[in-house]
């Protein structure tokens, strides 16, 4: 559809589990970080406050064990990514280097943003959640596919169903997630719409609103 | 079977289905400011693409604003390098900008509902998860990334899923001293920070009926801390007596139309929602939020929660919250040292939030270990109170009284916590290092109970302050 939209099918990779419930995004990236105009350097400060202390020493964290490294999909649990809408959020994780998320639950404006920037965040059971942590905490080697069309994760020998949003699916696995050129196709229709909202046309004719 | 004010403004604005399944929905006003936009209309520019619809985009200035001075350059360049950016893209659409010393700065959640512009039965969309603030006003209000950020400055429309409506029915009457910010930290303990996933809260209910406007914008600003994207209160007379005479309100016969249209919009009584909550106001007393999120908060006269008593879903919350904290088991709330006080944000940073907060402040000194700090929420707030007298009340108390902005609720500006300092603080998130110190600790709390606390040096309750 769009020329910044490519066909998300299949994630492959070493994973990292990241556990915790209600893993916000100030957590995932400091508000100090969010001063700037662009994106490009926030990959390098992903979970910074976990990972360095204020004395600049490494403190223990997934993101910063030598046995995940290049690991290109996050386990985590649930409601990863509540507060706050800041998309820079899943860019300085997509900077870092991770093609998806598999995780307990999502909030809503981070799996939004996910989808947005072309990143799977697919949803496993509690249990799944916890088995697939600790699989990859024993084999960090073991290699995750996340299939976007038979909706499962298989991690060796062992297969996991995910379920996500249909149309968050649909929209990486047909290539639409960029969606502002879909969007713009129904101009016509976006004229339409303002032309009947009476807020827009100073309340001229306006009736009042339907009822039920 | 009626329909909710959501269905109405959804079916109002659906532009089309699209092939993915979601709606393609028109967004009736977008606020924009300048942490979230500047990549957004990057992206534009990227792509020759223009604002399809200036007349409706906004734009102020608030999260990095230094509160102490507005001198410019600001100190820090990075700061001075968004606001430049932001007075560039908003000139060069031709987008209405209440930029720096203009009359009308301030938090764009502030500016929204005081301005007029924002009104029943609209979709609203910023670049900020605390949209759903305009829902108190009877709007479809929500926080967006800045992917959507460049779908909406390109096509005044989003790609969303409509969400379901749980409706929150709140009985009886909220006690003296109890205010709408106790009343939905209350919800967010009792359904959980996830619990609204999916939904738009609904808000009704003779308790919420009888909260003036300025305490409904609490209520729903902080909507998204219990999961739910957005959150609304359907218009009434409060709404329509609020809304008359602003600047951006419709004026003269065009008012009795929008007031008969807006009468329109509000849920049908016999609308059909996909979950009701019930909640008595009465059992409300003051919240003060302990942890690291917000639903961990029990009322005033409350103790910290044992894990040993949790449900097993929440324990490892639980104790990640204490490992942050450092707080102990089983102590009462109050009595809990603080060592600095915020009154302010886009929950709390309206003239109301700062008459209340003056009102248990005067004739009081706060405590000489505490840094009491009063941001209005706009310019306008800050005018308002100035004819009161307000910041020589806070001032005589040893507080400090600032500049618009969004100060201290999230660190992107001058006014941080540092080390384990801990905050008595009227904004709206206490997550690990929202007020800048990666080790503070953020207790949430009613303006009137995090002024109390100021003057006490530990959190207290305010209502045995004012008796």
């Amino acid at each position: 559809m769009s020329a910044q939209s490519s066909v998300r099918k299949l994630v492959r990779g070493k994973a990292i589990p990241l556990p915790g419930d209600d893993i916000d995004t100030d957590r995932i990236i400091p508000a100090r970080f969010l001063r700037m105009i662009t994106f490009e350097e926030l990959g390098k400060y992903a979970f910074i406050d976990e990972r360095v202390d204020e004395a600049g020493k490494p403190r223990p964290h997934p993101l910063n064990e030598e046995k995940f490294r290049g690991g290109t999909i996050l386990i985590v649990n649930r409601n990863f990514g509540c507060g706050s809408s800041r998309e820079h959020a899943p860019q300085s994780l997509m900077r870092m280097g991770i093609e998806a998320f598999v995780g307990e639950s999502f909030a809503e404006i981070f799996s939004g943003n996910c989808t947005a920037l072309g990143l799977p965040a697919v949803r496993v059971s509690h249990e799944d959640a916890l088995k697939l942590q600790s699989l990859v905490e024993s084999d960090p080697s073991i290699e995750l596919t996340v299939d976007l069309e038979a909706q499962t994760v298989c991690a060796g020998a062992s297969r996991f169903s995910f379920s996500m949003p249909d149309s968050d699916r649909k929209s990486l696995v047909s290539g639409t997630w960029d969606s502002t050129a879909m969007l713009l196709a129904n101009e016509e229709a976006i004229g339409k719409t303002a032309a009947r909202i009476p807020y827009l046309n100073g309340f001229a004719g306006a009736k009042g609103g339907s009822r039920g | 079977m009626g329909r909710t004010l959501l269905d109405k403004v959804w079916d109002l604005h659906k532009v089309a289905t699209l092939p993915s399944g979601q709606d393609q929905l028109f967004i009736g006003l977008h606020l924009v400011h300048e942490v979230t936009s500047p990549q957004a209309f990057q992206a534009l520019a990227d792509r020759g693409l223009k604002v399809l619809h200036p007349e409706r985009t906004f734009a102020t200035v608030d999260h990095i604003v230094p509160t102490d001075s507005q001198r410019r350059p600001f100190a820090d360049d990075l700061a001075e390098q968004m606001m430049s950016a932001i007075e560039k893209n908003a000139k060069k659409h031709g987008i209405m900008f209440f930029g720096l010393g203009t009359a009308e700065q301030g938090i764009v959640h502030i500016i929204g509902p005081e301005l007029g512009l924002t009104q029943p039965g609209m979709t609203i969309a910023c670049g900020d998860s605390h949209t759903s603030t305009h829902g108190a006003l009877g709007s479809i209000a929500f926080g967006v990334g800045t992917s959507q950020i460049r779908d909406i400055l390109a096509t005044q429309t989003l790609a969303l899923t409509r969400p379901r409506v749980r409706r929150i029915e709140v009985s009886g009457r909220l006690p003296a001293g109890v205010h709408s910010k106790d009343l939905i930290i209350r919800i967010i303990a009792d359904l959980g920070v996830n619990g609204g996933i999916g939904f738009a809260y609904e808000y009704g209910g003779p308790a919420v009926s009888a909260l003036p406007m300025e305490a409904r914008l609490t209520m729903c600003n902080m909507s998204i801390e219990g999961g739910a994207r957005a959150g609304y209160i359907n218009p009434d007379s409060v709404t329509f007596d609020y809304i008359k005479g602003r600047r951006f309100a419709p004026a003269g016969a065009a008012f009795d139309t929008a007031v008969d249209y807006w009468k329109g919009m509000a849920s049908d009584k016999d609308a059909a929602y996909a979950d009701l909550y019930n909640l008595d106001g009465t059992s409300v007393e003051p919240m003060v939020s302990w942890g690291i999120n917000p639903g961990q908060a029990v009322g005033v006269s409350g103790k910290l929660p044992r894990v040993s008593d949790a449900p097993d879903e929440n324990r490892d919350a639980l104790k990640k919250a204490y490992e942050h904290t450092g707080f102990e088991e089983g102590t009462p709330i109050q009595g809990l040292p603080i060592d600095v006080a915020f009154i302010g944000s886009c929950t709390n940073g309206r003239i109301s939030d700062l008459r209340e907060a003056a009102r248990v402040v005067k004739g009081r000194k706060a405590s000489p270990k505490v840094k009491a700090l009063v941001v209005p929420g706009s310019r306008t707030v800050l005018r308002q109170a100035q004819e009161e007298g307000l910041p020589e009340i806070f001032r005589a108390a040893g507080f400090e009284w600032r500049d618009a902005g969004c100060s201290m609720c999230l660190a992107m500006n001058p006014d941080k916590l540092s080390g384990r300092q801990v905050c008595a603080s009227s904004s709206n998130r206490n997550f690990i290092g929202r007020q800048g110190s990666p080790r503070g600790r953020t207790l949430l709390m009613s303006p009137a109970m995090a002024a109390a606390a100021a003057i006490a040096g530990e959190v207290v309750d305010a209502r045995e302050v004012l008796s």
